[in-house]
């Protein structure tokens, strides 16, 4: 097998919460791998940490604990749990995309201009950016009538989508998917794993949380069990 | 090259005159920015970050933490009591507060940009929205009439303000477009450090995002670095890639801004966050 694009070892995320004196731990031991052109699923009940792991790896979450090793397009090795924002700010832009389950944009902007954003932002040609964002929001039944038109007013399924396809757009080299199918009817989640698995094919890694075993079972190489962590801590007010 | 376009070490100002216990009993811990000792106000101590080229960061905090007072010392509106601020100018380096006051004014009217609160600060209300522009172009060299007529027509178009309000006074225009006006003027000079203090606030709502989107375009245009001053969390959620939270004149927590939201340390930013959502 080639080298993995991510190796995670022994992370932990736990919350402290000043107001309550309480730690939360969200999740700990987590240890996995991935690699280009497969997809590891992370699976587990609710409770487990699985965002808690994409989140920290995205650095949304800041680690309590473990390292998080990426390895750059230059060949490079980076501990994302320990990189200067600076950095993960320029990794998000080439290298590591996160499709969440929510559609955070601008109010005003168009559907097409939010699914091409990622790549305005790389200094893609705006014409060429807007024809693969096009091309993008049809391959996953987005209606053009819909594409000129901000997603504020779109049902959840058609949020999704446009989330999905800004997500997919740039072909990052890692991708975190936080149950990209959650709110979308049978067809339409069909297109998303024929698309995740032509982006296998191009050599994107890919770490998933999925709604569905189904979908785990058709789409995952690598599986990862999480387990919910133990209680939550009180602190002594000391 | 380096992206960095701003460095900021140490930054303080106490108004007053000042003690050497000011900074010791002053801060977060002591839920004030006000001496004990000799009531001198502490609006901003020892603030340090980093900005690079086209990267928005945004300055939260309450009123009185401190975060207008630092991009004022930075814009040259007051003098710190101490610190640095290194301005990186392609292949230049600027210790702002070095320079000498002709020094400084060709900065702010050639180099940096500030949108204010208070459309008043901004704005010259004596003359109209193209004079407005125009002062700031003449005040960066550009001399020929026609030539700045036809650039204060092209900014006001970039911001959305019709032309056939060009020759009117802001003074009659409505608060998001006086903004407006204040974005195309500190635009001018094509900029690449612009500072935007609570340039939303007070507005309604629809025009909040038509301002934020706006700004944001810009950035992506023009590759404008900027720092936005901001009570609104939602403000900095939109624009800000990286956020210093402030309080009592201190940077309490600083991280992306999508950490800071959904993974606050400080208990002040567990507070504000939870108090948002």
């Amino acid at each position: 097998m080639t080298q993995a694009i991510l190796t995670i070892e022994d992370y932990a995320k736990t919350f402290h919460l000043h107001e309550r004196n309480k730690d939360i731990p969200s999740t700990s031991g987590v240890n996995l791998s991935v690699y280009p052109g497969r997809l590891t699923a992370l699976i587990g009940p609710t409770g487990a940490g699985k965002s808690s792991v994409l989140k920290g790896i995205y650095r949304t979450y800041l680690p309590s604990s473990g390292r998080i090793l990426f390895r750059t397009k230059a060949g490079n090795i980076i501990d994302l749990a320990k990189a200067c924002e600076h950095q993960i700010l320029e990794l998000r832009k080439q290298e590591i995309g996160f499709v969440t389950q929510f559609l955070y944009c601008l109010p005003r902007k168009s559907a097409i201009d939010v699914v091409a954003e990622p790549l305005f932002a790389r200094g893609v040609d705006s014409h060429e950016a807007r024809g693969r964002a096009e091309k993008l929001l049809a391959q996953l039944a987005v209606p053009s009538h819909l594409w000129n038109v901000p997603p504020a007013t779109f049902s959840g399924g058609e949020k999704q989508r446009v989330n999905l396809a800004r997500g997919l757009i740039a072909q990052p080299r890692l991708l975190l998917l936080d149950e990209p199918t959650a709110s979308l009817d049978p067809a339409t989640t069909e297109r998303v794993i024929k698309h995740i698995q032509s982006l296998k094919e191009t050599g994107i890694a890919m770490l998933a949380i999925f709604h569905h075993p189904d979908l785990v079972r058709r789409l995952a190489d690598e599986v990862v069990e999480l387990s919910p962590p133990i209680a939550v801590t009180e602190l002594s007010k000391d | 090259m380096s992206r960095k376009i701003l460095e900021v070490r140490g930054l303080s100002r106490i108004h007053g005159k000042g003690c050497p216990l000011c900074t010791q009993h002053t801060g977060p811990e002591f839920d004030t920015n006000i001496c004990p000792f000799c009531g001198s106000v502490v609006a901003a101590h020892d603030i340090n970050f980093d900005l690079y080229r086209g990267e928005i960061l945004g300055i939260i905090g309450e009123s009185g933490s401190g975060k207008s007072s630092t991009v004022k010392m930075l814009y040259f509106d007051d003098a710190p009591t101490s610190g640095q601020a290194t301005f990186f100018d392609g292949a230049e380096q600027h210790d702002l507060f070095s320079l000498n006051a002709a020094q400084q004014r060709s900065m702010r009217n050639k180099r940096f940009g500030m949108v204010y609160q208070n459309p008043h600060m901004g704005l010259n209300f004596q003359i109209s929205a193209g004079g407005n522009i125009a002062e700031r172009l003449l005040m960066s060299d550009l001399k020929h009439y026609a030539e700045i007529r036809r650039r204060a027509g092209e900014l006001l178009s970039r911001t959305e303000v019709s032309l056939a309000r060009m020759d009117q006074n802001p003074k009659t225009f409505s608060g998001g477009m006086q903004q407006r006006v204040q974005i195309a003027k500190a635009l001018a000079t094509r900029p690449p450090l612009l500072f935007l203090d609570e340039v939303t606030t007070g507005l309604d709502l629809s025009v909040q995002a038509a301002i934020l989107d706006l700004i944001l375009e810009i950035q992506n245009e023009l590759d404008t670095a900027m720092i936005v001053v901001t009570h609104d969390l939602g403000v900095i959620r939109l624009l800000a890639g990286r956020t210093l939270v402030m309080k009592h004149g201190r940077v309490i927590e600083s991280g992306l801004t999508d950490q800071i939201l959904e993974d606050p340390q400080h208990a002040y930013t567990q507070r504000l966050v939870a108090s948002a959502l």
